[in-house]
């Protein structure tokens, strides 16, 4: 059977970078191969190669036998082939149904027929049992919904390929569960999907074959049958990784985080944290477990003087914090690994090293009086970019140019190389590769034997229960249980999050 | 938003009412000053349809003023030296798309920051002008069509169907516009492009040809605005004579939140503020030095501004580049 997908020595070059080097893939129909690779690694820029969004130096990509001319996106999608993107690629003033039809619009005369549209998205929606609201504006909804329609918008056109860019990087378990639920079923009906993680259980889940990439080379083709999430690993890192992680006992002290009373609103004026009441002490980690929505954002913005409390107060080692004052906050050794880094922990267009000073720019070793230190802040950056292993041409870099990988590593060298009393991270390895996560847990671990107080928000349950020494569940914007992490098994912990008893 | 609706209703309401008052009491005078609104207004508008094709696919056009300029130029002395109107109309018309095709060019392919070449069109236009301009000639200018039948309706006959070719012309490309932005694929992949062009460009639509297409054919809307400015309404040409239409249509367009019809209704009421004043001046009713009622469209656009700064959302890819590739 000729392949529905063949790559063969495709090259890309960026200025400085080489993205892939004569990598060779192929994909047939009704067969799952999983893509998998570090940030960085290049997995991205071939797919977009094959989409059209890049055009390789040098190779050849054929779909069905047929040749792709270099960037022709029209051409790809023409011959069949569907493409989730990992940025979403939606108008957020459209409306769903505008959104999906872009492109190819169905005609009245020289008009959009919108009826048509809206039929032709309902129809759409309940083919693949994916729930979408045709009249919604896109900016008015969740992530998993705007996921929902970028997989629609690539199914519309009777896809033969269906490529997917880190679809589950966003998503909860449950809409993960779901979205793996319709590859399957997209392959058992002839469908050749090609998928990029960096979720090896996602892999083993239900990836025929894996393809994994490392330096923009191929390094290995195996299938989940042959080996093992270590297996996966080591063949994408290139070394050994630990995906248990190793920590000492934690030798807790006063407490350092209180929160007392806490209550918060979300977005839409709900009560989202309910009179909450946590405390951390120094030298430990408080793990924050729940499903998404519960709050958990809401209690991280709060505590980080991002969000407007209503009652209740926040005290770092017995002093009040400030309501609504970012700065004043990490001024008393509040560090924040923000849940969105591209908006809350980055400016894209800084420098690398202009970031890693972002909230101590004005201060002391980095400025004196109204006269930043030059050479302090090439020093910091020199000696964290090397120590914290971020990957990057120069400090001169502008933070939007990295990998997703590299952005968190910035930020968390910003944030964990300070002196600091509290941690608060949320999210702090959503979406990075498990080289980076390995080392974002260590960082974590050795702010804590440092004697920081450690407040860890993670939507990941196995990140909790590896990092954690105490485990806080929370449901509908409280602390439903506290668990020592000896007494926090997998199952209960789930059965509390989703607001049973025990 | 619904204030904002319940306030551009009242204030219909309320033009609509004191025009009906004042027609009662002068009919003439009155229909004479509406009609002189939309004169006066048109070229605003339809410079302010130059700014929404624009900006509605992501391109910043500040260079609407040296279109006008130039457009207006051209087809003067094109009218002047083949004592024909028509030729006039299509040599501006020309003009205008050449001035936006340039617009595209240094915007899109050269990728330069927009802002400064829409500044390079408006000086190019100005020392253009000025250098080649010669004094002392006449042009045929455009002549008046009353639509018969239409022409006879009291009131609105004088309004809407007594003027010239550019007007209707003008009006009915408005319109069109309108529909064509809302209500065709042109208009929602041009919006789309405006707003996210990666969202286009992964549907298969091709950010740079839209982008180019859209620059240019607002370039021709531009042209026929300047041609309307010297063969139509003023029928000379003088240096800098548009005194800054440009800049006030670019205004107008915020603040008809960079929809034709909102932009339109915007013109016409800047129309009608210029028409009153007129009249008052020419009535010898009130006795404010010209100079101050030649200030009146300015400050007018300037507490427009203030009025709806901070409410408007522009469309969100305005100003920038695409790049395709991305690493």
């Amino acid at each position: 059977m000729s392949a529905l997908l063949e790559i063969t020595n495709v090259t890309k070059t960026f200025p400085g970078v080489v993205a892939n080097e004569s990598i060779s893939v192929s994909v047939s129909a009704g067969e799952i191969v999983a893509l998998l690779g570090e940030n960085g690694a290049g997995k991205s820029t071939l797919v977009k190669s094959v989409f059209g969004m890049v055009r390789p130096d040098s190779g050849e990509i054929r779909i069905k036998g047929e040749l792709i001319a270099p960037g022709d996106t029209g051409g790809a999608i023409a011959r069949g082939v569907g493409m989730v993107h990992q940025h979403f690629q939606l108008v957020p003033v459209m409306t769903v149904t505008e959104n999906i039809i872009l492109g190819d619009e169905p005609k009245r005369g020289i008009f959009i027929n919108i009826k048509a549209a809206r039929a032709e998205v309902i129809a759409l929606s309940e083919k693949y049992g994916l729930e979408v609201d045709p009249d919604a504006l896109v900016e008015d909804l969740p992530v998993g919904t705007q996921q929902r329609i970028e997989i629609l918008k690539a199914l519309r056109k009777d896809v033969d390929l269906l490529i997917l860019d880190e679809p589950t990087a966003v998503l909860t378990p449950q809409e993960t569960d779901e979205l793996l639920q319709v590859m399957k079923n997209l392959a058992a009906s002839g469908v050749g999907v090609l998928f990029i993680t960096h979720k090896l259980r996602e892999v083993m889940a239900v990836a025929d074959r894996v393809v994994v990439l490392r330096n923009g080379r191929v390094a290995g083709s195996t299938s989940p049958k042959e080996t093992d999430e270590e297996g996966l690993a080591q063949l994408m890192v290139g070394r050994n990784v630990v995906l248990q992680v190793e920590k000492g006992e934690a030798k807790p002290a006063a407490p350092t985080l209180e929160i007392k009373a806490l209550s918060v609103n979300d977005d839409r004026k709900h009560l989202a944290v309910d009179a909450l009441d946590l405390e951390v002490r120094a030298g430990e980690i408080v793990g924050v477990a729940g499903v998404e929505g519960n709050g958990q954002r809401e209690l991280v913005e709060a505590i980080c003087g991002m969000r407007p409390r209503l009652s209740g107060e926040v005290l770092v080692a017995g002093a009040p914090t400030p309501d609504m004052h970012p700065h004043g906050v990490h001024a008393m050794g509040v560090s924040h690994i923000p849940e969105d880094r591209e908006k809350h922990g980055l400016v894209s267009s800084y420098s690398i090293e202009d970031n890693l000073v972002l909230n101590q720019f004005d201060r002391a070793p980095f400025a004196q009086g109204w006269i930043r230190n030059v050479a302090t802040l090439e020093e910091n950056a020199t000696r964290l970019v090397e120590e914290f292993d971020i990957r990057t041409p120069s400090i001169k870099t502008t933070a939007g140019a990295l990998s997703g990988g590299n952005k968190q590593k910035v930020v968390v060298a910003r944030e964990l190389s300070q002196d600091t009393r509290v941690v608060v991270a949320a999210q702090p390895t959503r979406g990075v590769d498990v080289g980076s996560i390995e080392f974002i847990h260590n960082q974590l671990i050795a702010a804590r034997d440092g004697g920081a107080a450690v407040l860890l928000v993670s939507a990941e349950l196995d990140e909790i229960l590896s990092l954690a020494d105490r485990v806080a569940v929370m449901f509908g914007g409280k602390i439903v249980s506290i668990l020592d992490a000896k007494e926090a098994e997998r199952g209960l912990v789930g059965r509390l999050m989703a607001g049973l008893s025990a | 938003m619904k204030k904002l609706l319940s306030f551009k209703w009242l204030l219909t309401l309320l033009l609509v009412a004191i025009t009906g008052y004042f027609y009662s009491k002068d009919g003439v005078i009155t229909s004479s000053v509406v009609s002189t609104a939309l004169i006066f207004g048109l070229p605003l508008a339809l410079a302010a349809m130059v700014g929404i094709m624009c900006e509605r696919t992501g391109i910043v056009n500040i260079g609407i003023e040296g279109t006008l300029l130039f457009s207006a130029f051209v087809g003067f002395f094109t009218a002047s030296a083949t004592d024909s109107d028509f030729y006039g109309v299509v040599a501006a018309v020309i003009a205008g798309t050449a001035s936006g095709v340039l617009l595209a060019f240094m915007s899109i392919s050269w990728k330069m920051d927009q802002i400064i070449a829409g500044t390079i069109i408006n000086i190019l236009a100005t020392g253009l002008t000025s250098f080649l301009y010669k004094q002392g000639h006449t042009a045929p200018t455009t002549s008046q069509i009353d639509i018969p039948w239409l022409s006879q309706i009291p009131f609105f006959g004088q309004v809407l169907f007594m003027h010239g070719p550019i007007v209707y012309i003008g009006l009915v490309l408005i319109f069109v516009l309108y529909i064509a932005l809302f209500h065709t694929a042109w208009g929602l992949r041009s919006r789309a492009v405006g707003e996210h062009p990666g969202s286009a460009d992964t549907a298969g639509v091709s950010v740079f040809k839209l982008r180019y297409l859209n620059v240019s054919i607002a370039g021709a809307v531009g042209g026929l605005a300047g041609a309307y400015l010297s063969l139509e309404l003023v029928g000379s040409w003088d240096r800098g004579f548009t005194a800054g239409k440009g800049f006030t249509a670019l205004a107008l367009m915020i603040f008809g939140r960079w929809n034709p019809m909102g932009a339109l209704a915007a013109a016409m009421f800047f129309g009608l503020t210029q028409a009153i004043t007129n009249q008052l001046m020419f009535s010898q009713i009130v006795k404010i030095p010209d100079q101050f009622v030649n200030m009146l469209p300015y400050i007018l656009t300037i507490v427009v501004l203030a009025i709806s700064a901070g409410k408007v959302r522009p469309p969100a890819a305005e100003g920038q580049q695409y790049e395709k590739e991305q690493a």
